[in-house]
């Protein structure tokens, strides 16, 4: 085909309708301008042997398994977990038994901080935003009768990752199972945690000493743990754009990566168990381009630059929770359809794992028929609409492909501009990364006040509504009663054994020791997440914010 | 010429979501108030000692971990005790609406739920502050 024919016709066609003409223009969300039109002239670079490939082989764009969906489906994990233990287990048998395929664990601010119930800045928060964990007898009821392994577990936990998985441990332990067999999922990724999310404990260094920790004791142990679960979502959430979100996560990676490679690990055998959380947002066509272009560019990446051998090494695998953030609390029943379109990017982009909001997020807790809704539209994707019938299908497209290669060229772009900062932890240290994020969403709030930027039911086409009344309150007797329980635990248990783990963990995090192996022990003798995360912050010291406004 | 507004923003309890106290704080500096932004995890008692010290007009507290019927009357009973009640205090976040008829009577003047812009925050603060 003659890609100058196709210029020189493209420009006649672009005459040939006044109203073409006078189009106002249009931008991605991350800037760069959006084409009438796109044609194979604007692929005609493209190498796809080189660029896309096959799926499941280098560089992975057009997935990270050789037959993707037609193989096994994308794994239902939707978020959960609140007010006590004793009710998280109750909604984790529900969604089993509605045919979620895995379990992602909401813990409460006190818990995420390494506070316990009855410490003074726990008031009010027990319970709230998830469960609250002060020891391993909590998560024993969450999971009770729940067998480890026939479940993954996803586990929303920063800071306190290493107390986290030594519980989920400690539980296989107890229902006879060895921890190699368990599956499952830590956050575990605390940079992002300074920008945006703001669960931090410790500075970064020894926050990323707990990290490689982690990597080590896994990748011994424990093989089949997704480690990490390196965020964009959260950055995305706050504000920034598709190329932000992908570019500062990868850039996190990179130090934890790096980190790792300096404890003497071999890439290799903590690679394969990285996995990510990125934002599903409303433009379907970008997000789609988003997760290959950034498939491509781990990939290269792993190969290229950290020296990776195993395939695996350089397969992005991720989940994707669609945007609580492009929610309204206004018509709240709108946000079906928002969370129906951008669960359907997902699934289109190759997700292996998938959360859908509930519509009623922007009010309060989701109830059960919300939850349900949720459930049934990746569901419905999945058995009904046939999107899952044939691999990447949008792959082809010549806007998408258009779409993929700027992409990958801004988002290398601007992970070169970390990278000269002296990498994520230096950038995060300048504000450089929370003043980007911060600038970007004032921008969007100016663009909907102005009615630049539409949200339906908000800026246009509002309507007079009564305000909802919330369905779903947390228990106002949970925090008093978890207070109870972890008291009563307190005076039953072996306080000498309590103290001599704590000191045992103090001296090898005073040290160079391994940790996860003291840390274990800790939990095994019932010291508290708040006794643990006590011990560690007199040793490592707390996090002092940077100030950026 | 008037005084300008000098504004306390502030995140109460351990809720981390700072994208709308961020943004309000640079809107309301773009409406020409002074802002100080206490950062995250602030006890009711560190927020109303900074805003006494920095001498400020209003107090803006943002909350979206649900916790708010434990911070904001609290902050509220600081500032009376404190004989501090002349600062206006707002707050902005997920508040159901029954708990903002509570709040309100408890000392709360206004809560800002989704949706709300800036213009309206600041338009607010204008008709409501009392300037010292």
């Amino acid at each position: 085909m003659d890609q100058n024919k196709i210029k020189v016709e493209k420009a006649r066609w672009a005459q040939s309708d006044p109203g073409l003409a006078k189009l106002s223009p249009r931008h991605t969300d991350w800037g760069d301008p959006v084409e009438s039109l796109y044609t194979p002239a604007d692929v005609q670079e493209q190498d796809y042997l080189e660029q896309l490939g096959f799926p499941g082989e280098h560089p992975f764009a057009r997935g990270v398994y050789p037959s993707m969906y037609l193989g096994r489906p994308w794994t239902v994990r939707q978020y959960s977990g609140y007010d006590s233990p004793k009710d998280t287990n109750a909604r984790f048998r529900y969604l089993l038994e509605q045919g979620q395929t895995g379990l992602s664990v909401a813990f409460d601010l006190p818990t995420q901080i390494g506070y316990d119930s009855d410490h003074p800045m726990s008031a009010g928060e027990v319970g709230k935003v998830g469960v609250p964990v002060d020891t391993l007898e909590d998560m024993e009821v969450i999971f009770e009768g729940l067998p480890l392994d026939k479940l993954s577990t996803s586990m929303t936990i920063n800071a306190p990752s290493a107390i986290m998985l030594a519980m989920y441990v400690s539980i296989g332990k107890k229902q006879g199972l060895e921890p190699k067999v368990l599956r499952g999922t830590l956050q575990n990724d605390v940079l992002k945690e300074y920008t945006v999310r703001g669960t931090y404990i410790f500075p970064p260094k020894p926050s990323i000493r707990l990290v490689t920790d982690i990597f080590a004791y896994c990748s011994n142990n424990a093989p089949r743990f997704n480690t990490i679960n390196v965020a964009g979502y959260h950055m995305r959430e706050a504000g920034c754009s598709a190329v932000q979100e992908i570019a500062f996560a990868f850039s996190n990676a990179i130090a934890y990566i790096e980190a790792g490679l300096e404890a003497g690990l071999d890439i290799d055998k903590f690679a394969p168990r990285i996995s990510w959380i990125f934002n599903t947002n409303n433009k379907i066509f970008e997000e789609v381009a988003k997760y290959r272009a950034a498939r491509r560019i781990w990939a290269e990446m792993l190969r290229d630059r950290f020296g990776a051998k195993d395939p695996r090494s350089c397969m992005l695998r991720f989940h994707t929770q669609t945007s609580g953030a492009s929610l309204t609390a206004q018509q709240p029943l709108n946000n079906v359809v928002r969370v129906a379109y951008q669960t359907l990017a997902a699934v289109l982009a190759g997700a292996q794992s998938i959360a859908a909001c509930s519509y009623d997020e922007a009010l309060s807790l989701p109830t059960e028929e919300s939850v349900r809704t949720s459930l049934r539209t990746q569901q419905i994707l999945r058995e009904e609409t046939g999107v899952t019938d044939t691999i990447d299908p949008m792959g082809g497209s010549y806007y998408l492909e258009a779409l993929t290669n700027q992409l990958y060229a801004r988002i290398k772009e601007l992970m070169a501009e970390v990278q000269e900062m002296g990498g994520a932890v230096e950038a995060i240290e300048k504000g450089f990364v929370q003043k980007e994020i911060e600038r970007r969403a004032y921008d969007i709030q100016k663009e909907v006040e102005l009615g630049e930027q539409v949200v339906v039911g908000v800026n246009k086409y509002a309507i007079e509504e009564d305000e909802q009344e919330v369905l779903v309150e947390s228990n106002p007797q949970a925090e008093q009663d978890q207070i109870q329980r972890l008291q009563a635990l307190k005076s039953r248990r072996s306080q000498d054994k309590v103290d001599g783990a704590l000191a045992a963990l103090k001296q090898n995090a005073q040290g160079d020791g391994a940790l996860m192996p003291v840390i274990i022990a800790a939990v095994e003798a019932y010291a508290s997440l708040g006794e643990i995360c006590g011990v560690l912050r007199e040793v490592f010291g707390e996090y002092q914010p940077v100030r950026t406004i | 010429m008037s005084k300008r507004i000098r504004v306390l923003a502030a995140k109460p309890g351990l809720d981390g979501h700072d994208r709308g106290i961020k943004v309000v704080c640079a809107g309301l500096k773009d409406a020409g108030m002074e802002v100080i932004y206490t950062g995250l995890r602030q006890t009711p008692e560190a927020i109303v000692a900074a805003a006494m010290q920095e001498d400020v007009d209003v107090i803006a507290l943002s909350t979206l971990s649900g916790a708010h019927n434990q911070h904001l009357p609290r902050v509220a009973q600081l500032l009376r005790e404190k004989d501090a009640a002349h600062i206006l205090l707002v707050a902005g976040g997920i508040v159901p609406p029954k708990d903002r008829v509570a709040l309100r009577e408890k000392g709360v003047k206004e809560i800002f739920g989704p949706g709300t812009t800036m213009t309206e925050i600041a338009e607010f603060i204008r008709n409501n502050v009392s300037l010292s």
